[in-house]
């Protein structure tokens, strides 16, 4: 029987490539009494890595998953387990040649290299398939193929050479101790296994499909689905097997089919994303003893797999067929998946309970080190944001949600899929109380954080007619999905007149007590100690001065006015995340209270905003009486709202913030009365896009992460506060030295394509000089567009991008890379200086 | 010749058995389905014989709908017509299933074509009855052998076919010559069951499938319920450490025949 120690620092759950490679991170960045535990033998404990295909690809269009995937590969080349193949993606249409070329502008900004090729440029590879199935690829050379299981007994290896880690396999996790705070909140203490319990002061959940069912132990949801993965193996082929070793064929993603094919030795494996979503429970996954062959190689249902085998032989029938090539080998392959795709890593609401699932091979040791230098500086190098288990709002974190929203995106695994695709299932989960009247007005909803949000009004429709070619209507049907000329005519209006817009969508949460100026001071970089009735828009750092957020703080109270009140005000999206962050600097006493559901907000703005607001309040709406960067509470057609003068798209105007009981019928009064002062609703097209982007205002997870700093960002204020904050040290630091890439505002010059077609940019195409040659940056990343967006009021389509600094100059004459065509642009602002009104007069 | 094999979707092996709620089958939902491994070893010498004698083997199963996959997988690998016989597999005992497999036998007689020789897996793996066969070639009137590894047809003079079956008795190895048409039930051992091809595969979707009912209601002697043996004992017994534990190690593999004295 096992035995276990007593105590621990930390206690890693799993011993796949998750759990291995954080062990070894742990241990290199010198923790110690570090125990791992899997309820599996060792090397293969019988998870997910046990089964996996081993290959990576590289490109993929995010550039956290990209980042963390390089990682990766670095990792595993050091270890010596990387065998590069060269790695083909077919396209079979037209429509995914398109796509493939998209793919380049990601290769590109991620500076990976990667080519659009011939089906003869395959065939030369891989002479074992039929070149008429395709009409042409993308070729990655640097695709290859990792022995997972021997790169995690190496990490496994290195820690215990350290001197820092005890193995021990065969364990079962029975129970998780955790104890609640003074302060609010709970911790972890422990974790008791079938071989004695254990005291730790950390604890990683890095399980894989068995997460969730640990997650529950400590009353903590991690929400991702056990789902399956077919795959087959076909051999031996007599193609295959004259060629030693593994591999020494390019393998080949047949995107179209959503198959791929890659050779193991004499077999040829073809694994499918196309079947139905075959969903499991994780209490449904037998145990090793129950299981055929192991837990996460479930019974294979071939009538599942019979159209793509069918496919898999078109396009390789003199392999596939071969004399002797049998399948020998064919399971339901379980691995994670999530709501939103993305990991689950990061500290659980359980202080020192920290997760890392939902993680693939190609990212394993990757989320390995950065869940480790998270775990040990607060920050990792990478930014892994996205991935923060603390993202999930309560509706994300039902086993319901993630099983709809698995249902809907398992078969766009290979899928052509639109920046701004949204989901169909699960949708409705949070309304607007005017939710009612946006219907009546058409409103198209997006959705965030569960929150639908008009991205327009089809009511708006006869100002498209109103403003004609200024709405700089989009001719390619790709540009224009999930767009609409109304966004910009809408924008055109709220310039000329007003816009009402519904921002119930934002988290709002107070900070009450006598620690509340000390915890609002020590996360927020802008100074916080200001009299009540001050709104401050503020970064928020790492401790590396890295952006953890951005956001804005209003003063609501103080000691002397009866009890210190702050009210953070940030976005749906990143809301969970900031909470959790402010809560972790929350002392004993005071509190955090969330307040997204009680006080809904709208946005009202352009320059009949204040005649509007005027004819509805007895209060002084006058710039003199209420000035920029204030608040307070007005009474508008008696009912009582917090009003807060700041703006996100440039102009006059107010957030106005209403109880949720009053806040349709604001809504209707809002639009009632500036309805006649030629106001109109206005959607989050604009708030989000056409507005900021003429004002070169920033935004989280765009602009602004982990790895940009304030001053590369443009946003530093001539004075840095005495107080302290997370960050400061490095921030000052940033100061005195120079960036290393500089944000900049481009604007499309030509946006004419080969074919004749206007084309319009939507984010992440790399930025490259007017000859196509490549620019690099300080840090030696390549410049991409971080948003994209069109500017009405200038008619120009802009571009945010980080430029090297020696190329960040006004006027300085670029191109972008859009579809493989290169676009000339010129630089317009270096820095947040906004093209439209620079001076803010609009503001005022 | 034409030959028959019979087979039964049975839930596939793992180490630890789980029977369903009711104790009336095992339950596959976690280690899936298959036919025994007699069976596929019965599939094998059927596609073999047949084809040997240049026609085609037929595949039999008495099932619920899902049986249609283990068809299929004899499909895949060389059986050239498929009959369902569509039945709860649970009610029927070992006398209705041989009663149902002898009426398709006397139908296909009746319509000319007819079976030479009809083979069985020596046992289900999940009931183990050990009876179809027996009972089978009773209500035909055939001649029957159990438990052989290898079945060959040769031609005999006058141009019969006579057919040889050999296995391990447990006396020694056995060999048996029999007339056709005859019962054969096969133990796994004597014959490596192919995996299928992926155009086997493919072909195999394609084969209509025959679909009958069963002749009568279940009369046979049925089941009560399955019940899972006490977990076998397990002791440790610890041979020594480090290099010093070597020459009982070699002991011990000696006494059991891995390595030989």
């Amino acid at each position: 029987m096992a035995t276990v120690p007593a105590t621990a620092k930390v206690v890693v759950i799993g011993a796949g490539i998750v759990g291995n490679s954080l062990v070894h991170h742990l241990a290199r960045l010198g923790w110690r009494d570090i125990v791992q535990l899997d309820k599996g033998p060792l090397p293969n404990p019988g998870g997910s890595t046990g089964h996996a295909s081993n290959f990576i690809f590289p490109v993929d269009h995010s550039r956290e998953i990209t980042d963390l995937t390089l990682d990766s590969m670095r990792q595993y080349q050091e270890m010596g387990v990387f065998t590069q193949s060269g790695g083909f993606e077919l396209a079979r249409t037209e429509e995914r040649m398109e796509e493939l070329r998209r793919r380049m502008s990601s290769a590109q900004a991620w500076g990976i290299e990667a080519q659009l090729v011939e089906p003869s440029f395959v065939k030369e590879k891989v002479p074992f398939i039929e070149e008429d199935q395709f009409v042409g690829a993308f070729w990655t050379p640097s695709v290859g193929v990792v022995d997972s299981l021997r790169a995690g007994t190496i990490m496994r290896e290195r820690a215990l050479e350290a001197g820092a880690l005890t193995v021990v396999p065969n364990v079962e996790v029975t129970g998780l101790d955790v104890v609640e705070l003074a302060a609010g909140g709970s911790r972890i203490r422990g974790v008791r296994t079938d071989a004695g319990d254990i005291e730790a002061e950390y604890v990683v959940i890095a399980c894989g499909v068995w997460s969730p069912k640990i997650g529950d132990l400590a009353g903590i949801s991690i929400p991702l689905t056990p789902a399956v993965h077919q795959m087959i193996s076909v051999g031996p082929c007599p193609q295959l097997a004259e060629r030693e070793g593994e591999i020494s064929f390019p393998i080949i993603r047949d995107m179209d089919t959503l198959c791929y094919e890659r050779q193991h030795g004499a077999d040829m494996e073809v694994g499918s994303y196309a079947h139905r979503a075959i969903l499991h429970e994780p209490e449904d996954i037998p145990s090793i003893e129950q299981a055929r062959l192991s837990p996460t190689e479930m019974p294979f249902t071939s009538d599942d797999f019979d159209p793509q085998l069918e496919q898999a032989y078109e396009l390789m029938p003199e392999l596939l067929g071969a004399e002797g090539a049998e399948i020998r080998y064919a399971i339901n392959g379980l691995l994670s998946l999530t709501c939103d795709g993305w990991p689950i890593l990061g500290e659980s609401l359980v202080r020192g309970l920290w997760t890392a699932a939902a993680v693939w091979i190609k990212e394993g040791p990757g989320v390995g080190r950065a869940v480790a230098e998270w775990m040990v500086h607060g920050h990792s190098e990478i930014d892994i944001s996205h991935s923060d288990i603390a993202r999930f709002h309560p509706h994300q974190m039902r086993r319901e949600h993630t099983r709809l929203r698995t249902t809907e995106s398992f078969i766009k695994t290979y899928g052509i899929v639109h920046p701004a695709e949204q989901y169909e299932s699960d949708r409705g989960r949070r309304l607007a109380p005017m939710h009612e009247s946006q219907k009546k007005l058409g409103a198209v909803f997006f959705e965030t954080g569960g929150w639908e949000r008009p991205h327009w009004y089809e009511s708006n429709a006869g100002l498209v007619e109103e403003y004609g070619d200024a709405v700089m209507p989009r001719e390619h049907e790709w540009d224009a999905r999930w767009w609409s000329p109304i966004i910009n005519a809408e924008h055109l209006r709220m310039r000329d007149a007003a816009g009402v817009i519904d921002l119930s969508a934002f988290e709002v949460f107070d900070i009450e007590g006598p620690g509340a100026l000390d915890a609002v001071q020590a996360v927020c970089v802008a100074q916080c100690d200001v009299a009540p009735g001050k709104v401050v828009y503020t970064p928020v750092l790492d401790a590396a001065g890295g952006f953890k957020s951005d956001l804005t703080v209003m003063r609501l109270g103080s000691p002397e006015s009866g009890g210190d009140h702050f009210r953070v005000v940030t976005g749906a999206a990143h809301g969970p995340a900031d909470r959790k962050w402010f809560g972790d600097h929350v002392p004993a006493g005071t509190t955090l209270t969330n307040r997204t559901d009680d006080v809904v907000t709208i946005g009202l703005w352009g320059p009949r905003a204040r005649d509007i607001l005027a004819s509805l309040t007895p209060d002084d709406v006058s710039h003199e009486g209420f000035g920029f960067l204030t608040c307070r509470e007005i009474s508008v057609k008696g009912t009582s709202v917090l009003a807060s003068r700041i703006s996100y798209v440039g102009e006059l105007g107010w957030e106005l913030y209403a109880a949720a009981d009053d806040a349709a019928g604001l809504w209707d009064t809002l639009l009632d009365a500036g309805g006649a002062l030629g106001a109109v609703p206005v959607g989050i097209g604009v708030y989000g896009t056409t507005g900021r982007i003429e004002k070169g205002y920033r935004a989280f997870g765009y602009e602004l992460d982990a790895e940009r700093t304030i001053v590369e960002a443009g946003m530093q204020r001539p004075k840095v506060k005495a107080a302290d904050f997370v960050g400061r040290e490095a921030y000052l630091a940033q100061r005195e030295g120079s960036p290393e890439a500089v944000l900049c505002t481009l604007v499309v010059e030509d946006h004419t394509s080969a074919s004749g077609v206007k084309r319009y940019m939507l984010g992440g195409e790399p930025i490259l000089r007017r000859d196509g040659s490549t620019l690099t940056d300080g840090h030696g990343h390549h410049p991409y567009v971080t948003s994209a967006g069109s500017a009405p009021s200038l008619g120009k389509h802009l571009l945010l991008a980080y430029l090297p600094p020696d190329e960040a100059v006004i006027g300085n004459e670029l191109a972008v890379s859009y579809m493989e065509e290169l676009y000339p642009v010129t630089v317009g602002s270096i820095d947040a200086t906004p093209l439209l009104d620079p001076a803010n007069e609009r503001i005022r | 010749m034409t030959v028959l094999v019979c087979v039964k979707r049975v839930v596939d092996s793992s180490s630890e058995v789980v029977l369903t709620e009711d104790a009336q089958a095992v339950d596959g939902r976690y280690a899936g389905f298959t036919m025994s491994a007699h069976e596929e070893c019965a599939v094998e010498i059927a596609v073999q014989v047949a084809t040997s004698t240049g026609q085609g083997a037929s595949v039999l199963t008495l099932g619920d709908a899902d049986a249609v996959e283990q068809l299929r997988a004899a499909l895949a690998v060389g059986c050239v017509a498929a009959t369902h016989v569509v039945a709860d597999p649970q009610t029927f005992g070992p006398a209705d299933v041989a009663r149902e497999i002898a009426a398709v036998v006397r139908d296909s007689q009746r319509s000319g074509e007819g079976h030479d020789l009809v083979l069985l897996g020596n046992d289900a793996a999940d009931s183990g009855d050990f009876q179809v066969g027996i009972r089978l070639a009773y209500e035909l009137g055939w001649p029957v052998v159990n438990g052989v590894a290898n079945v060959s047809v040769a031609a005999a003079p006058g141009g019969q076919r006579s057919l040889t079956a050999s296995g391990d008795g447990p006396d020694g190895h056995e060999t048996y010559r029999l007339p056709l048409p005859a019962v054969v039930t096969v133990l796994e051992g004597g014959v490596e069951p192919r995996y299928p091809t992926v155009p086997g595969r493919m072909k195999a979707k394609k084969v209509p499938i025959e679909e009958r009912q069963p002749t009568a209601a279940p009369a046979g002697p049925g089941r009560v319920r399955l019940l899972l043996p006490p977990p076998a004992p397990s002791s440790v017994q610890v041979l020594g450490k480090g290099p010093e534990a070597a020459p009982a190690v070699v002991d011990l593999f000696e006494r059991l025949g891995v390595l030989s004295r």
